[in-house]
């Protein structure tokens, strides 16, 4: 036995304690000085709370007059339009970007500049994106299709290179190994292994493009997110609310299925 | 059909020597096991033969060809004449044992063809004939993921043959497998050599199944060929050789300090590592690092 009592304390993931106190303190301070910046006067907060309840009340019962629910149904119409026509085309324009920006498929400059494209796509959202597309292609749901195929792109062409990274390269080399030319390589060696991901992520991001599309409208390009603008600015809150519930409702019901599918195909 | 290797090397890109200079020659229907302990570049050493993995010098000539120089395309037409079996088997467990088997012929039929799993019905009916000889009757349309390693293995080899290969390398064909699975498919294995007449080249590093079913055993040390020969001249100076690169006995210089004990000494461990035990045989089998 040894003389001495040992002890034994847990390793810090900081590789030390002081950096570890240090980290603290700075995220405190990061998160003082943001508050402080930006003005956040707690006596606001508190005014707006009650402005808000006033606003809520006005917000009941949702109500539409008969041409109003009619354009809420036309424009929801349109938004779920867009969201399909932009899942399609951003995952037609996803599979090659997705093969070229996976590190184990592709040369380094093609993956560089796929990866680059990817990353650009992501950086912006898609308000941004929408505000920059209306002014090239005007306003209305092009606009829309153009703004969300883009981001599809970023999305999707990440999620599915990541998958084609994780493959098993044994069997690719198996399929090579019999001769294969790189076309059958890829249709047998490689893409089987990623059918089951790619459905799952297809439904996925049609119902993110479905919630995607009820708001770009609001900038101009397209879907119920206009009609939402005006209802706002007119100061209409009940037919406010009722464009919320169709939203709400649409999304839900577009949530749902997309879990249910892929609950079934992963 | 002949194989033929000559001085063939690869250093890998991190500055590893996986082979220095091996040479080797494999034919007629002859089954070639290659020994050697993890890392000594049996697995390197096949896939240089077929290109999977490029080697840095050298030549690998089958029937006079020299696959080393070949381009892209006639490095295809060449693997259509090679057949590979892997260790951990390869095969893409969301296809069919069908489509996998069929992946064999894809050196024979279009892209477009093979899209819409549209093979000659020849293939189709050789594919079903050697199911048949692996023991899979009736397991065509079952997914690879739900067979059992001995079973994968199977379609592995069924894979490699309906290619009508020249020659078959075959790489740690049994590390994944139990003890009685693995002779099972080392008897497959030569069966199949014998009846189509073709050269069979498998890495292996239990000794036991190297000795019952190879006609010539090759031991690679460091990348380099310490032993070539038939299985009786297969001693434990050479298993030592082979697996722990220790001199050849005539030039074993005893230390000086220990005297003779040393030899003893030697020999007793050769035995308690569970290489070989007294006759020849692997006691325990040395760990696999898939090399």
């Amino acid at each position: 036995m040894a003389a001495e009592q040992r002890t034994w304390r847990r390793p810090t993931a900081f590789g030390r304690r002081e950096f570890k106190w240090a980290a603290y303190v700075g995220l405190v301070a990061f998160f003082l000085w943001s508050a402080l910046g930006v003005g956040v006067d707690p006596a606001r907060i508190a005014q707006g709370i009650g402005r808000g309840l006033t606003l809520l009340g006005d917000f009941f019962p949702p109500e539409a007059t008969p041409r109003q629910a009619q354009r809420i149904v036309d424009k929801m119409v349109e938004s779920v339009a867009m969201a399909m026509i932009s899942t399609v085309t951003g995952i037609l324009i996803s599979v090659p970007v997705a093969f070229m920006a996976a590190e184990n498929l592709s040369p380094k400059p093609l993956y560089y500049l796929n990866r680059g494209f990817i990353s650009l796509s992501r950086a912006l959202n898609a308000i941004i994106v929408a505000i920059l597309v209306v002014k090239a292609v005007g306003l209305g749901p092009l606009a829309g299709i153009i703004t969300i195929t883009f981001k599809t792109v970023g999305f999707f062409a990440k999620l599915l290179a990541e998958d084609l990274e994780d493959i098993d390269m044994g069997s690719v080399d198996a399929v090579r190994a019999a001769g294969a030319s790189p076309v059958q390589t890829l249709l047998y060696g490689v893409v089987p292994q990623i059918i089951p991901r790619f459905a799952g992520l297809s439904v996925y991001r049609w119902d993110i493009n479905i919630r995607t599309s009820t708001v770009v409208g609001i900038v101009g390009a397209g879907g119920i997110g206009s009609v939402l603008l005006t209802a706002f600015n007119r100061y209409s809150y009940q037919y406010v609310s009722a464009i919320l519930v169709a939203i709400i409702a649409v999304v839900l019901v577009a949530e749902g299925v997309s879990a249910v599918v892929r609950r079934r195909y992963q | 059909m002949t194989l033929d290797v000559t001085d063939l090397r690869k250093t890998y890109p991190t500055g590893d020597e996986a082979l220095n200079g091996v040479d080797l020659s494999v034919g007629g229907s002859e089954t070639t096991a290659m020994i050697g302990p993890s890392g000594a570049g049996k697995s390197t050493f096949i896939r240089c033969v077929n290109r999977l993995t490029e080697p840095t010098g050298g030549t690998v000539e089958i029937d006079g060809t020299d696959l080393t120089a070949l381009d892209d395309d006639g490095l295809r037409e060449a693997r259509r004449d090679i057949g590979m079996i892997f260790q951990e088997y390869n095969l893409v467990e969301r296809l069919t044992v069908m489509e996998n088997v069929l992946t064999g012929r894809l050196g024979y039929v279009s892209a477009w063809r093979a899209f819409r799993r549209s093979f000659p019905p020849e293939d189709i009916e050789r594919a079903y004939e050697i199911l048949e000889t692996v023991g899979l009757d009736d397991m065509e349309n079952k997914r690879v993921d739900e067979l059992s390693g001995g079973q994968r293995q199977r379609v592995g080899i069924a894979r490699a043959v309906v290619q009508q290969p020249k020659i078959l390398l075959v790489d740690e064909p049994t590390s994944s497998l139990d003890p009685e699975t693995s002779n099972t498919v080392m008897r497959l294995l030569t069966e199949i050599a014998a009846e189509r007449e073709v050269p069979v080249l498998i890495n292996i590093h239990e000794v036991d199944l190297a000795v019952e079913h190879a006609d010539r055993i090759v031991g690679l040390h460091d990348g380099e060929v310490v032993f070539e020969g038939s299985a009786d001249e297969l001693g434990d100076d050479t298993l030592d050789r082979v697996y722990r690169g220790g001199d050849p006995p005539e030039s074993r210089a005893p230390n000086a300090s220990e005297g003779p004990a040393d030899d003893d000494a030697a020999d007793e461990s050769v035995v308690r590592n569970g290489v070989v035990s007294a006759d020849g045989r692997a006691s325990e089998r040395p760990t696999s690092g898939g090399s």
